[in-house]
C-alpha cells in the first residue's frame, strides 16, 4: 500500500456530498479525483463512491467520497451516506438560487442527524458563469465580491446567489465557505483541503484497517463489515485489472 | 417477395415439372444450376415415404439433407389455410389462385406475406434435420409452380442475369421501399428548442415530424410526462390532443388500442394513471410496439417501483411526474432509441451470452459461487455487452426485461459511467419485484474505454447497506478471476467478436441470422459487419427480422416457416417448440441454399448449445 511507505500518518475520512440535482456534485469529484471535467454530465444514479488523497504538511487524508444523486427521490437514502461522515460538502449552484435553499435544508439535516462534530463546508459552484475573474471570489471570499456581482447581472452574469449572501449563512451556521468552478478547477483543491485541515485530530483514525475500528465512535459502531474488510479491500484494488 | 411453404421447392421450371408430377425427388444442390440439370431420379411413393424415418431414408439420399426444415405431413395439408381465410390444399386450382394472389399483394406492398405453413415434424427436423417427406414434396412442387409463374413473368433475362450474381448482399441497392428510411441517419438528431422569440418554430416543428418514432407518455389526466423529441412548448398541444382522443375512447368503455394515419401507426397502452404512445413508421407491428411501451413503463417502474407511482397519482390525481423522474429521461431516451434502431434482444426478449467453453464458463460460475456473500441476490458478469455468467439463488430467475434494464442503465445510458468511481444504484427490478428496490454495485469503469471491450461484474443485494459486502466479493471475485485464466478468456472471446455467418457455416450464402433458444430465453447471431455495419443498414434488417417476427407471432398463426423473397433480400423464418430462427441472404440466393444454411446453423447451435448459452448457471 502506497500510505505504509509514507513517513506521514495517514488516516481515512468519509466524506459525503450533498445538494440539489445538477449543481455539480459530481463534476467537483471528477475535478478533485481524475482533475478532469465533462460537459452536459448525466446525472448520477444512486450513489458512487471514490477515493482520493490529500497530502497535508502533517499527515495524508484519505478520502473516501459518497457523492450522492440530488434528485428528490434519492433523498431518503442519504442518511446511509452521512451517518458517520466526518466532513459534507453540501453544493448549490451559484446562479440558482432554489438551490441555495436546497443546500440549507441538508446543512440542517446534517446538524441535526449527522454525527456531532461533522465538518460541513458549503460549496457554491458554477464560479465560471459569472462575468468576474475568477481570482477575485477566492476561498472564503472578501465581502465585497458579492455587492459587486450583483451589479454585474447587466453583462450577462447569470450569478443569482451573492457570495455575501451565501458567507454570512455560512459564518451563520459555522460552515466553511468556498465558490468554486470543477469546470475551470477553481477553488475545488482548496475545499479538499480546508475540510482535510479541518477534520479535528482527535476525530482522525490511524492507517486503515485496525486503527479504523478504534477510531471514531461512529464508524466503529455502524460499519464493522467495512472495517473487517478494510485492508484486504486495499491490497485488491492494486491488483484489479478491470 | 412471396410466401412460400418449402425450403424444397424448386426455382427452375424442370424442378417444377418434376415436383409436381408427384413421382420424382431432386437431388443436387440447384444454386443457378437449374437449366443444366439432369433429368431427377423417380420419386418414392407416398406410402413409402410415410412409413420411413428420417435417419433410415437419408442414408440414401445425402444430398436431400438441407431440405427438409419445411416439411409438411399430410395431416398439415389438411388444415392449410391462406390469411384470407380461404383454406384447402395446394393442389386445386383454386388455391392456386389464392396463393398466387397474395405474392401479388405481397410484392406491392413490400411487407412480409404470412403464408400458413403446417407444423413440422420437429422431432424429426430438431434431431435429425435430414429428411423430406413425400407429401411436403408434393405440396411443394405445386406451390413451387405457382411461384414459377411469377418468377417467369420476370424476363428471362433477368433471371439469367440474376443467376450470375448469387452473391449479391442484402440492401445493396437502394430500393424504393427504403426511402421511408432516408431520414433514418438524423433519427436521433437533437431537435433545437423552440425559439421564444419566434421565428423558428415552424422549421422545429417540421424537425419534430420528420423523426420516424415517436414515444409519448402522459398521466391520465393528461400532464405530459416524457416525449422522446421535442421540448416541452413543442408537445404540449398534441399531448393534450392525444389526452382527449384516449379519454374520449376511455369513456366510452372501449380503450383505444391503436389506429393508423397515413403510413403512421399509432399505438396507444394504458398501465394504471400512465398513457403510453408509440409512434412510428418504421413498420413494427402493434405487438412489438407495445412491447417497447411496456419496456418504457418498466424503466418507470424500475426508478419508482409500483406502489410509489400509485402513491403518487392516489393522493394526487394531477401529479407531475417529470420531478420524480427527473434525471432519468436519458434511460428513456437510450431505451427508446434502442428501440428505435432495432435492437434483437428487445425484439425476441431475449438475452445474449458470450460464447465461452463449458468448462470455462463452469470454472467462472464456480468462482462466483465461492465468493458469493451472503447477502448477494443476483450476480453477472458481463462482457462487451453480453452476460458471461449468472449467480442466482435456486427460486429465482433472472427476467430478461430486467436485465434490459440494467443493460440499458449500465451501457446504453452514460450516467453511471461517466463519473468513474463505483456506484450503488437503488434499482427495482420489475420482472423480480416491482415492490421495492434492489441495491446494485456496479465497479469503477475507469480502465475500460468502450461497452465493447468493458468486463464488468454487477452484483445485487436486496440489502441496501451491504455496498462494501459486495465490493469485497466483487474484488474477491476479479482476484480469483485472473489467477485461474478466466479473465484472459473472457478477454479473448469479447475480442474475437461475434463471428460471421461464414465462420458457423463456411461457404453459406446467409448474410445474418438470429436464433432464439426457447428453453433458455437466450439468443445468439453473429456479427453485424460487413453487411449491416451502418445505422441504416441494421435498421432495414432489423425492420426484415421484425416483419418476419410479426409474421411468426401473429394471433391465431400457426406459421412455422416463412420464406419471404424481396427485391433486396431473401429472408427466412423458422419457429418451432424448442427455437426461433430468422435469416437473410442476398437478393439472388437461391431457397435452398437459405434452407441448407439455416438447417447448418440450427444444427451448429445444436452442438454449440453449451457454449453459445449459458444452461443453468450457477445456483444457489
Amino acid at each position: 500500500m502506497a500510505e505504509a511507505t509514507a513517513p506521514k500518518p495517514s488516516s481515512s475520512v468519509k466524506l459525503v456530498l450533498l445538494g440539489e440535482a445538477a449543481v455539480g456534485k459530481s463534476s467537483l469529484v471528477l475535478r478533485f479525483v481524475n482533475n478532469d471535467f465533462q460537459e452536459n454530465k448525466e446525472p448520477t444514479i444512486g450513489a458512487a463512491f471514490l477515493t482520493q488523497k490529500c497530502n497535508l504538511p502533517t499527515r495524508t487524508i484519505k478520502f473516501e467520497i459518497w457523492d450522492t444523486a440530488g434528485q428528490e427521490r434519492f433523498a431518503s437514502l442519504a442518511p446511509m451516506y452521512y451517518r458517520n461522515a466526518q466532513s459534507a460538502l453540501v453544493v448549490y449552484d451559484l446562479t440558482k438560487p432554489t438551490s441555495l435553499i436546497k443546500a440549507k435544508h441538508w446543512v440542517a439535516e446534517l446538524q441535526r442527524q449527522a454525527s456531532p462534530g461533522i465538518v460541513i463546508a458549503l460549496v457554491g459552484n458554477k464560479l465560471d458563469l459569472t462575468n468576474e475573474p475568477s481570482s477575485s471570489s477566492n476561498a472564503l471570499g472578501e465581502d465585497g465580491d458579492g455587492e459587486a456581482a450583483d451589479g454585474e447581472d447587466a453583462d450577462g452574469d447569470a450569478r443569482k446567489v451573492s457570495t455575501a449572501e451565501a458567507k454570512s449563512y455560512a459564518e451563520e451556521e459555522g460552515l466553511l465557505f468556498f465558490e468554486t468552478s470543477a469546470k475551470l478547477g477553481t477553488n475545488v483543491t482548496e475545499v479538499f483541503t480546508a475540510i482535510a485541515n479541518a477534520i479535528p485530530e482527535t476525530s482522525l483514525k490511524g492507517a486503515r484497517g485496525p486503527g479504523a475500528a478504534s477510531g471514531t465512535t461512529g464508524r466503529a459502531e455502524d460499519q464493522s463489515r467495512v472495517n473487517l474488510t478494510g485492508p484486504r479491500d486495499n491490497a485488491s484494488k492494486e491488483g484489479c485489472a478491470c | 417477395m412471396t410466401g412460400d411453404r418449402g425450403n424444397d421447392a424448386a426455382e427452375g421450371a424442370e424442378d417444377t415439372r418434376a415436383a409436381s408430377s408427384g413421382s420424382t425427388v431432386r437431388t443436387g444442390d440447384h444454386d443457378g444450376e437449374d437449366e443444366q440439370r439432369p433429368p431427377l431420379p423417380p420419386r418414392p411413393s407416398l406410402l413409402q415415404i410415410d412409413l420411413a424415418t428420417a435417419p433410415s431414408a437419408s442414408p440414401k439420399r445425402p444430398s436431400l439433407q438441407a431440405k427438409p426444415t419445411t416439411a409438411i405431413s399430410s395431416v398439415d395439408i389438411q388444415t392449410l389455410s391462406f390469411p384470407d381465410g380461404t383454406r384447402g390444399t395446394f393442389s386445386t386450382p383454386a388455391s392456386r389462385s389464392v396463393s398466387e394472389s397474395v405474392s401479388v399483394s405481397g410484392a406491392s406492398g413490400g411487407q412480409s406475406t404470412p403464408s400458413r405453413k403446417g407444423r413440422n415434424g420437429s422431432e424429426f427436423d430438431d434431431a435429425t434435420s435430414l429428411m423430406s417427406y413425400a407429401p411436403t414434396l408434393r405440396a411443394n412442387g405445386d406451390l413451387a409452380s405457382l411461384l414459377d409463374e411469377e418468377l417467369s413473368s420476370q424476363s428471362p433475362a433477368w433471371k439469367l442475369l440474376s443467376s450470375q450474381a448469387e452473391s449479391v448482399n442484402p440492401f445493396e441497392k437502394v430500393d424504393y421501399e427504403a426511402l421511408s428510411l432516408v431520414n433514418f441517419d438524423h433519427e436521433f438528431d437533437e431537435i433545437e428548442a423552440v425559439d421564444q422569440k419566434g421565428g423558428n418554430e415552424e422549421e422545429v416543428l417540421l424537425q419534430w415530424k420528420s423523426k420516424l418514432k415517436h414515444y409519448l407518455i402522459l398521466s391520465s389526466a393528461g400532464k405530459p410526462i416524457y416525449s422522446r423529441h421535442g421540448d416541452q412548448n413543442l408537445i404540449n398541444g398534441y399531448i393534450g390532443i392525444i389526452q382527449t382522443i384516449i379519454s374520449f375512447f376511455q369513456g366510452a368503455k372501449d380503450p383505444l388500442m391503436g389506429f393508423t394515419a397515413g403510413k403512421t401507426r399509432f399505438v396507444v397502452s394504458t398501465d394504471g394513471p400512465l398513457y403510453f404512445v408509440a409512434i412510428s413508421r418504421l413498420g413494427e407491428s402493434d405487438a412489438q410496439l407495445r412491447a417497447q411501451l411496456e419496456a418504457l413503463y418498466m424503466q418507470i417502474l424500475s426508478t419508482l417501483t409500483l406502489p410509489t407511482l400509485m402513491q403518487l397519482f392516489t393522493n394526487r390525481p394531477n401529479t407531475d411526474l417529470r420531478r420524480p423522474l427527473e434525471g432519468t429521461e436519458t434511460l428513456l431516451s437510450s431505451l427508446a432509441d434502442t428501440f428505435t434502431r432495432g435492437s434483437p434482444s428487445a425484439l425476441l426478449s431475449a438475452l445474449e451470452c458470450l460464447k465461452i467453453r463449458k468448462s470455462q464458463r463452469h470454472v467462472i460460475n464456480n468462482t462466483l459461487l465461492k465468493a458469493r456473500t451472503e447477502k448477494l441476490l443476483y450476480g453477472l458478469i458481463v462482457a462487451g455487452g453480453r452476460l458471461v455468467s449468472v449467480v442466482r439463488p435456486k427460486r429465482h430467475s433472472l427476467h430478461p426485461s430486467d436485465l434490459q434494464l440494467i443493460f440499458n442503465m449500465l451501457f446504453e445510458a452514460g450516467s453511471v459511467k461517466a463519473g468513474g468511481g463505483e456506484n450503488w444504484i437503488p434499482v427495482c427490478l420489475p420482472g423480480f419485484n416491482n415492490r421495492g428496490y434492489l441495491y446494485m454495485y456496479r465497479p469503477s469503469t475507469a480502465h475500460s474505454t468502450s461497452r465493447e471491450d468493458e468486463i464488468a461484474i454487477l452484483l445485487i443485494s436486496a440489502d441496501k447497506e451491504s455496498f462494501f459486502e459486495l465490493k469485497q466479493m466483487r474484488d474477491d471475485v476479479v482476484k480469483q478471476l485472473e489467477k485461474n485464466g478466466s479473465m484472459d478468456i473472457i478477454k479473448t472471446a469479447v475480442r474475437e467478436g461475434r463471428p460471421s455467418t461464414t465462420d458457423v457455416v463456411p461457404g453459406t450464402q446467409l448474410k445474418h441470422f438470429l436464433y432464439k433458444s426457447r428453453a433458455n430465453v437466450q439468443f445468439a447471431m453473429p456479427s453485424f459487419l460487413p453487411h449491416f455495419g451502418s445505422l441504416l443498414a441494421r435498421r432495414r434488417l432489423m425492420t426484415l427480422y421484425h416483419n418476419l417476427h410479426a409474421s411468426t407471432h401473429a394471433k391465431h398463426s400457426h406459421l412455422k416457416v416463412l420464406h419471404c423473397v424481396n427485391r433486396d433480400s431473401v429472408s427466412l423464418a423458422w419457429t418451432t417448440p424448442v427455437f426461433e430462427f430468422y435469416c437473410i441472404a442476398g437478393p439472388n440466393a437461391s431457397r435452398s441454399a437459405l434452407a441448407q444454411g439455416a438447417n447448418k446453423v440450427v444444427q451448429w447451435m445444436k452442438r454449440e448449445e453449451e457454449r453459445v448459452f449459458i444452461i443453468g448457471g450457477a445456483v444457489f
